[in-house]
């Protein structure tokens, strides 16, 4: 691997990281907070780049072998690998993890720190987080008899339809599923990873997640639409 | 400067008069790359259809995600290694530290907390100490202490465990403890010849502005390639392993530490975003997660192939046994205590 293709490598690099950061595709993948970091690396990248060209373009020579330790020519080989993350967000950019992944782990409503207070009246729209930590935790105590609104993708597990919304600590390596369950009035056919958007009301009915013996709330449907997939498909 | 010359006396096929003739045998990489990347594109459709399983996708999207992430901490800490190697004389490192090698030991540890970096900065900035010119022993503290005890893995860890402030307590005791007892032991049982000393590109050892491009552009091919060979294990274990497996282990506390210390060896996640990892493993007992946070930092798949490339092969192999075992041991031994 000689300088100029590793300057390319780097190069290309860059540009798909700042791609990520300028557009909404890096809340696929990590916490909004890294946005800024993102566009910095980005643009180090580039510079380390157009360094390297510039470098070797001010008369010296582009050699090869004094590079070498233990790599065999050239720069190393594995360097190559740095084109793999290139082509994953520019060519593939894969979709925020869905119900394949939702499936697979236990949903992980942990005890909220506290309860913030509610519009006293009139519909809610909540967070399938917020709405499933108030139903398990708070008992309903705030939600009984207020029709509400929540947000998140449908994962079917054995026959039973949860509606869930992954959540972020980090970057989607760290990503748990919190789901909601369903009852009521569902559409008649409901499909993995579609969005949709319930309203419906507050029911004291609860599920066992199979996978960890977590607690799952359910919610009564009136009605379910669906939605595009939300700009920040995680919560946190 | 002179393009053909090598530090470590290897031989340099590159040496200016067969570049011409190695090319006519072999083709260009650059163009290779150009070529690869014109017809994936141009292929991209079927490429999409064939990665649209869902398992495929889940992997896709968690390689992406830790790279993504891992990324702008790896530059940073490149960033600054570069500048230690450029502009820090070696003189410094002389004054710095204490001569006796048993003091030198946890100095040089203690210093890990000043590096901001995670484990993929700290072997080149190790190997760039090596180079010069500080004691091995002292080298290797700093190796295993800096991406566990610094500033902004400590406040990660903070942040993920809100309700826990101990485990930031354990985490940097034990892991101060592991690298202080590691350089220790390097000193009275290690052999100079086990270590290779690291080569460098010849413009990376010159000074100056193209000196520090070149140890960046260096580093980052190095720690990035690693790095993503880390985010594919990362992402296998992530989409292959149900979760299932991992809560079954839970409830032994022996099986606990046993598997969340190889799981820190297998998933290689920066040292920066593991506490959120180990927050998020909420069945296991704090120990195990405690030696998850340990041993992550100090050995794992990606580390031994940087220490590998970085170090040698008869360094690496019988470094990183003992570091996984001592790292196991004292989580053990701080957790039973603090946790």
């Amino acid at each position: 691997m000689n300088r100029h293709a590793q300057a390319l490598v780097m190069f290309l690099l860059g540009v798909a990281v700042l791609h990520a950061g300028y557009t909404p595709l890096y809340a696929r993948y990590v916490k909004s907070g890294l946005r800024p970091l993102l566009l910095a690396a980005g643009a180090v990248l580039i510079v380390t780049a157009l360094a390297t060209v510039w470098t070797s373009r001010r008369g010296r020579p582009v050699h090869e072998g004094h590079e070498a330790h233990g790599h065999g020519h050239g720069g190393p080989r594995i360097g190559w690998l740095l084109t793999l993350p290139f082509l994953a967000l520019l060519l593939v950019a894969p979709p925020s993890l869905g119900a394949y992944s939702a499936d697979r782990t236990g949903t992980a409503l942990a005890p909220p720190p506290g309860f913030t207070a509610l519009p006293a009246s009139g519909p809610l729209r909540l967070g399938l987080v917020d709405y499933a930590g108030r139903a398990v935790y708070d008992h309903g105590r705030l939600l009984a008899g207020r029709s509400i609104t929540i947000t998140g993708f449908i994962s079917l597990e054995d026959g039973a339809a949860y509606l869930t919304r992954m959540v972020l600590n980090c970057c989607a390596a760290d990503a748990q599923p919190v789901k909601v369950g369903l009852s009521g009035t569902l559409p008649p056919v409901l499909r993995s990873d579609t969005w949709l958007e319930v309203t419906g009301s507050y029911v004291a009915e609860q599920a066992k997640d199979p996978v960890n013996g977590a607690p799952i709330p359910y919610l009564n449907v009136s009605q379910a639409r669906p939605v595009p997939t939300p700009k920040d498909p995680y919560e946190s | 400067m002179d393009g053909a010359r090598t530090i470590d006396g290897a031989a340099a096929p590159g040496a200016s008069g067969d570049v011409g003739e190695r090319r006519d045998r072999r083709l260009d990489p650059f163009l290779i790359q150009v070529m690869v990347l014109v017809s994936v594109v141009a292929a991209q459709g079927p490429i999409r259809r064939a990665l649209s399983a869902p398992a495929m996708q889940s992997w896709m999207t968690v390689f992406t995600a830790v790279v993504l992430q891992a990324l702008p901490f790896l530059v940073f800490g490149v960033l600054l290694s570069a500048a230690i190697t450029v502009f820090v004389p070696a003189s410094f490192f002389a004054r710095a530290l204490p001569r006796r090698p048993a003091l030198a030991v946890p100095v040089a540890g203690t210093a890990g907390a000043v590096l901001p970096g995670c484990e993929c900065a700290s072997v080149p900035v190790a190997g760039a100490l090596v180079r010069r010119g500080v004691p091995p022993a002292a080298a290797l503290a700093f190796l295993l202490s800096a991406p566990a005890i610094n500033p902004v893995v400590l406040t990660a860890t903070a942040v993920a465990f809100p309700r826990e402030p101990r485990m930031v307590v354990a985490r940097f005791a034990a892991s101060l403890l592991v690298s202080c007892v590691m350089g220790w032991s390097w000193h009275r049982w290690g052999r100079p010849g086990w270590l290779r000393p690291p080569a460098r590109p010849v413009d990376a050892e010159a000074g100056g502005a193209a000196a520090f491009w070149a140890s960046v552009r260096h580093d980052v091919m190095h720690a990035g390639a690693f790095l993503v060979v880390g985010a594919m294990a990362a992402a296998t274990l992530r989409a292959l392993v149900p979760a299932r497996w991992l809560h079954a282990a839970a409830a032994d506390p022996v099986a606990a530490v046993a598997v969340l210390a190889g799981l820190a060896v297998l998933l290689s996640i920066c040292s920066e975003a593991d506490a959120f990892v180990a927050a998020s493993l909420t069945g296991f007992p704090l120990t195990a997660r405690l030696a998850f946070l340990v041993v992550g930092p100090m050995i794992d798949v990606k580390l031994f192939a940087m220490q590998t490339a970085t170090f040698g092969r008869g360094f690496a192999l019988r470094f990183a046994p003992a570091t996984f075992a001592l790292a196991v041991a004292a989580s053990v031994l701080v957790g039973t205590v603090l946790l």
